[in-house]
């Protein structure tokens, strides 16, 4: 039985041991309900959770391990060339005959036994299967793959047995146990108490998934281009990956890329900033309510749009726009009809990512606005102040350190925005100061190196983990930093 | 003691001396200021508002195509010249369905078919995708090679961009997409009524295509649904779970700390870095196929659970502690007085957060570029685990393209993407406005 | 003892002072919150350098008169004020008055200490420097030292001018928002259950300061304390429910009222 049968099997075995188990309960109880410790529906999820949760874990334990071993016995019959040779190789090789044993189950008896006594075309006849070989077969690999069928088949049909006798000596296990006096509903609570923990371990593991793939990754990077040629080079030019071999020509210079992120972070921070600060104060201080409830949420909206629409209208509108307009600004004041804005630029990038940027800042900073207590409005405003000066004077120092917080969170949604530079900011990785020209950025990059083919064999892939784990690890400050500010700024007007 | 109130009216103070606090200048700077508010909103309001305008005017013209109604003659001489199309199978598969259309239009507008000059201009005139339509027919009903049939083909996609009139006349003739000559046939269509505008279904159905006019995102419909399928069932109850565990049993200390900090990190972290997650883990290390949709759904399954926890903690802390109070107090168990008393009445937050979460993972689109969903995918995926691509995908790719027909389309899916988005939150404002429950 | 010799004299002073000119004066007052009626035609004068007390039971509306003496009443959305109110001889809901003049001129003093997190110095400045009362950095020491030492403030803060007024004791904190409240010479401080959140140590400190400040200021305090009112007005205002009930001489109020509802109040049987 494969897998997912078994599961289902397993489920359905679970449906009748809680139903044996409420079953038992009640006759346990007879009238008297209250002669139980806990309710029969208790008794019923206990008698599920032995019958179904060791069977699962074994199944996955099964499941997760068996093929190695099972490919480990099959190796163990190689011919010593294939053993003696380089892993990468091996691997290759046994790539083949997975294939081919994968193949031969899809075959009909008669192919099968053409392709077993090597009268018959293995390739022609699996890739009709829609089963591709990699390589020619060699006479060994029919037999390994052959081998291969039949442990895995072994394999299976001991899986199923192992699994279905846990199951149901749970089951049996667990009726036994039913009694009066079985505080059936505290185990199932604390199993349950138990699955919700795993749930939120999920989170950590998230984390300690991405640094520990993205570190794992970029230390292939770094054991074949060196961190400081990496971190301090100038040149970006990673050249293209040469299929299968490893070369390592090409220069991999984080320092543009990296300036590049800076640079249109900080021109979509100058837009966004005094237009989102100043939104927010607006709609905290002044707006009537109508208009509070109306533009709150129509700023909001810019936040709700995916940021591919940003990236298109940055790259089909403002682009476009600010290059015809810069040509007509410089026929007007020199009579030579050039533009001097690229459609693809800093100015065009960082302008539309300001704009996503709107509500971010002003939703933050409204947050943190409204937070000031409102008797220093009043203190203020009963000396005589007037509203602006209020603002200026006393609910921004007040405010100061969580918008700060706030603008840090901003900076770091800048420093990781992808699909708007993709489109808008080009991609040559240059370092310069103009703002209508082109740049390009981290981001960009770690999307240029990973779409088409990918080889984890070459730096030229393995490079975009180095440029993600540099982007997480700034982001992370920032965040990290922001949060812990935000934070203190909550508790001093809690 | 007499009343001194009873004594007639007090004098009345007198005004002292003005003092300057400069209230013209001060209320000069208060009006700036305010402006510098107004501004600022209406800047913002004004690009939303430009956005919208730049997508919607490109891209109403996408829910539109153009079709040429033609008499197609199903010509064995074209079809099967050697007649061996009861042995080979193949002869029907590979026949020149192309030029029968191309015939069939210059017979209907008269052209000459030795002229070889416009017949070349001609079969430019109709999409590609007529030799699958038209081989569609055939190997349906074999018996209709040798009849004359109407079928209505795609225009080209510069045919239609001419047609929808968004082509600029004034660009001389050899830099234009479309001839003088093409433009006096397509008027000629036109006004016999072979030529016209009908709904497009194509862009609502088809796969992937080099061809704008026969381009659509079906699969990528197909793949995003998916992929929200999966967040679905996974994230919510996990993040849940994960969310009742932190905010009603986990004891206060530093691992919890952690968590908390952690996830707050995690729903900051860029969405690219989950892309090079689920690169590293899910493809290259746990060997699940690229460009498929399981692997798509996992990660942003893992890119959504923080704002779905985040949401739900909210709304489990915004039931009040009497409702638990009152729940323990009568003999209920902890777990019992969360599931039968807590967990339902923060539903209506949680399902916010989560629809709004969706929302997010279906707009997401530089995550999935790096596991491989960039695909050209024209077959509709059957399972999770077969190529597709996602609806944020397909725009990337389009608007990758260079030619017009593919702006409008690019716009058109946005204003698809748009409008579920549109949808989604319209759902949640609205489960908000139902069911919220103030304390 | 020694405090019953001092309202012995504060009684001799007090006569002298009820014949004071008018300072302040509201005529058939009415305020409304949207559709609520919170006054219902109220009538008081206030007298120039007197101590008025505004009491009665919670939400009887004696705050919501104090906040529309300086119009602090404009900050709240929905809020509308009927009538007439007067300093002096202007009506100050005239569309003519500037309400940040008039808030210079009628300063306030809230519930709760409120300093600004800044330092003290810059609290007490704060007005001055928003009304550009002061010209250098020495006319600014000046005002902040003066109006601390009317505040009492003086001597226990004057080496620490620069550390933030929030982290002063709350009796200090009071007395250092009443400074900064006295900076801008208003003619009338208005002061909103000042020693509400004060100890009994700090409230007889404060009580003691607005003796002393009668001297130059006309002050309306609203307080929830009867004794109060007794130690540090000489006129009292008695609300009831939206309604002035009884306005009166503190001494005339606290030992033989007009109306029998004050006299409940004050024997404490309602509030």
């Amino acid at each position: 039985m494969s897998g997912s049968v078994l599961l289902l099997c397993l489920l359905v075995i679970g449906v009748v041991a809680y139903w044996l188990g409420r079953m038992r309960a009640n006759a346990l109880a007879g009238a008297k309900l209250s002669s139980m410790h806990s309710r029969s529906s208790y008794h019923g999820g206990y008698t599920f959770v032995w019958s179904v949760l060791p069977a699962l874990l074994l199944l996955a334990v099964w499941v997760s391990v068996s093929p190695t071993i099972v490919e480990t016995t099959v190796a163990r019959s190689f011919p010593q060339e294939v053993l003696t040779a380089a892993q990468s190789a091996q691997n290759l090789e046994f790539g083949i005959i997975r294939s081919i044993a994968r193949g031969l189950t899809l075959l009909s008896s008669s192919d099968a036994a053409t392709l077993v006594n090597g009268t018959g075309d293995v390739r022609a006849l699996l890739s009709a299967k829609g089963v591709p070989l990699a390589g020619d077969p060699k006479p060994y690999m029919m037999t390994a793959a052959l081998e291969l069928n039949r442990l895995t088949a072994i394999s299976q049909w001991l899986m199923t047995v192992a699994v279905i006798a846990l199951s149901l000596g749970g089951l049996f296990f667990s009726l036994k146990a039913i009694a009066p006096k079985l505080r059936a509903r505290n185990r199932v609570e604390r199993v349950i108490l138990g699955s919700l923990i795993a749930a939120s371990s999920v989170a950590i593991l998230t984390t300690i998934g991405i640094i520990a793939s993205m570190l794992g990754e970029a230390s292939h990077f770094f054991s074949m281009v060196p961190a400081h040629e990496f971190f301090f080079g100038t040149v970006w030019d990673p050249r293209f990956a040469a299929a299968g071999a490893g070369n390592s020509e090409g220069q991999f210079g984080l320092i543009p890329l990296l300036l590049g992120t800076l640079y249109i972070g900080l021109v979509a921070m100058l837009v966004a900033v005094p237009v989102g600060l100043f939104s927010a104060i607006y709609m905290a201080e002044y707006a009537s309510p109508r208009l509070r409830a109306f533009a709150k949420p129509m700023l909001e909206v810019l936040a709700g749009i995916p940021t591919i629409v940003y990236g298109f209208f940055a790259m089909i509108t403002v682009g476009p726009f600010l290059r015809d307009i810069s040509a007509q600004i410089n026929g007007i004041a020199t009579g030579n009809f050039q533009n001097f804005i690229q459609a693809q630029s800093v100015l065009t990038a960082g302008f539309v990512m300001g704009i996503m940027l709107i509500p971010y800042v002003s939703s933050l900073s409204d947050d943190i606005i409204t937070a000031v207590p409102r008797a220093l409005r009043d203190g203020s405003l009963g000396l005589g102040a007037t509203r602006s000066e209020t603002v200026k004077k006393v609910i921004l120092p007040a405010a100061l350190p969580g918008i700060v917080g706030a603008l840090l969170m901003t900076a770091s949604r800048a420093v990781g925005e992808t699909m708007i530079v993709v489109l808008a900011a080009g991609v040559a990785a240059r370092i310069q100061i103009n703002p209508f020209e082109p740049m390009t950025t981290v981001t960009v990059k770690i999307v240029n190196q990973l779409t088409g083919d990918l080889e984890f064999t070459s730096p030229q892939t393995l490079v975009a983990f180095a440029l993600g784990i540099t982007l997480f690890a700034l982001t992370l400050c920032l965040n990290i930093y922001a949060l812990y500010i935000v934070r203190k700024y909550r508790e001093q007007y809690e | 003691m007499t009343d001194f109130t009873a004594n007639g009216p007090l004098p009345v103070t007198a005004s002292p001396v003005r003092r300057d606090i400069g209230i013209k200048r001060r209320y000069a700077a208060e009006r700036r200021f305010r402006l510098y508010g107004i501004l600022a909103i209406g800047f913002g309001l004004l690009f939303l508002a430009l956005l919208i305008w730049s997508v919607v005017s490109k891209g109403y013209t996408a829910f539109q195509q153009t079709e040429i109604s033609i008499p197609v003659e199903f010509s064995e001489k074209v079809i099967d010249p050697q007649n061996k199309r009861a042995t080979d199978p193949n002869v029907l598969m590979m026949a020149n369905y192309p030029v029968l259309a191309r015939d069939a239009l210059a017979k209907e507008l008269g052209v000459d078919l030795s002229d070889r000059v416009a017949l070349k201009e001609l079969n430019t005139m109709i999409s590609n995708s007529v030799r699958v339509q038209l081989r569609d027919i055939v190997l349906r009903d074999p018996s209709v090679i040798g009849k004359t049939v109407t079928v209505r083909v795609l225009a080209e996609g510069n045919v239609d961009s001419a047609f929808k009139g968004q082509i600029d006349l004034s660009v001389p003739e050899k830099d234009r997409k479309i001839n003088d000559r093409q433009l006096g046939w397509i008027h000629q269509l036109a006004e016999k009524g072979d030529l016209v505008k009908a709904f497009n279904t194509g862009i609502f159905v088809n796969g992937a295509s080099s061809r704008p006019e026969a381009a659509g995102v079906g699969v990528a419909l197909i793949g995003s649904f998916y992929m929200m399928l999966i967040v679905l069932v996974l994230a919510l109850p996990i993040g849940v779970a994960a969310s009742i565990y932190l905010e009603e049993f986990a004891p206060k200390n530093r691992l919890t700390d952690l968590i908390e900090v952690n996830i707050n990190n995690l729903a900051a972290v860029p969405s690219i870095v989950y892309g090079l997650l689920g690169l590293a883990v899910f493809i290259n290390f746990a060997g699940l196929p690229r460009s498929a949709s399981v692997v798509g759904g996992l990660v942003l399954t893992l890119m959504t659970l923080p704002t779905i926890i985040i949401a739900t903690r909210a709304a489990l802390k915004a039931v009040p502690p009497s409702i638990r109070a009152a729940a323990l107090g009568l003999g209920a168990s902890k777990m019992q007085t969360i599931f039968h008393h807590v967990l339902p009445l923060a539903m209506p937050g949680i399902l916010t957060g989560t629809i709004i979460g969706l929302a997010h993972a279906l707009g997401e689109t530089a995550p999935l570029l790096l596991i491989g969903m960039v695909a050209f995918v024209a077959d509709y995926p059957g399972t999770p685990l077969q190529p597709a691509t996602a609806l944020p995908v397909q725009i990337y790719m389009w608007a990758n393209e260079a030619e017009r027909a593919f702006v409008e389309r690019t716009s058109g899916a946005i204003i698809i993407l748009l409008l579920f988005l549109l949808a989604m939150n319209i759902g949640a404002v609205i489960l908000r406005r139902r069911f919220e429950r103030r304390w | 003892m020694n405090m019953l010799s001092e309202t012995a004299v504060e009684k001799v002073l007090e006569r002298k002072m009820t014949n004071a000119a008018l300072k302040m004066s509201g005529k058939d007052v009415c305020v409304f919150y949207g559709e609520k009626q919170a006054l219902y035609n109220v009538n008081l004068d206030i007298r120039e350098n007197t101590v008025t007390a505004l009491i009665g039971p919670s939400g009887c509306g004696k705050s919501t008169f104090l906040r529309t003496l300086n119009r602090m009443n404009d900050t709240i959305d929905n809020c509308r004020v009927t009538g007439r109110i007067s300093l002096d001889q202007d009506d100050i809901y005239d569309p003519s008055i500037d309400v940040v003049e008039l808030r210079a001129r009628v300063g306030m003093v809230f519930q709760k200490p409120n300093p600004f997190p800044k330092s003290i110095y810059e609290n007490v400045a704060y007005g001055p420097r928003i009304h550009g009362l002061a010209r250098n950095k020495a006319e600014f020491d000046e005002i902040v030292e003066s109006s601390l030492q009317r505040a009492g403030l003086w001597n226990e803060v004057k080496d620490r001018l620069n550390e933030p007024g929030t982290g002063l004791s709350g009796g200090q904190q009071q007395r250092l928002c009443i400074a900064r409240a006295v900076a801008v010479s208003p003619e009338v401080i208005l002061m909103d259950e000042p020693c509400s959140a004060l100890d009994p140590i700090a409230t007889a400190r404060v009580e003691e300061l607005i003796h002393e400040l009668r001297a130059n200021f006309t002050i309306v305090i609203v307080t929830h304390s009867m004794q109060q009112a007794a130690r540090v007005s000489q006129r009292t205002a008695m609300f009831h429910m939206g309604l002035l009930v009884e306005e009166n001489d503190t001494d005339k109020m606290f030992t033989n009222p007009d109306d029998q509802r004050t006299q409940d109040y004050i024997m404490g049987r309602f509030g």
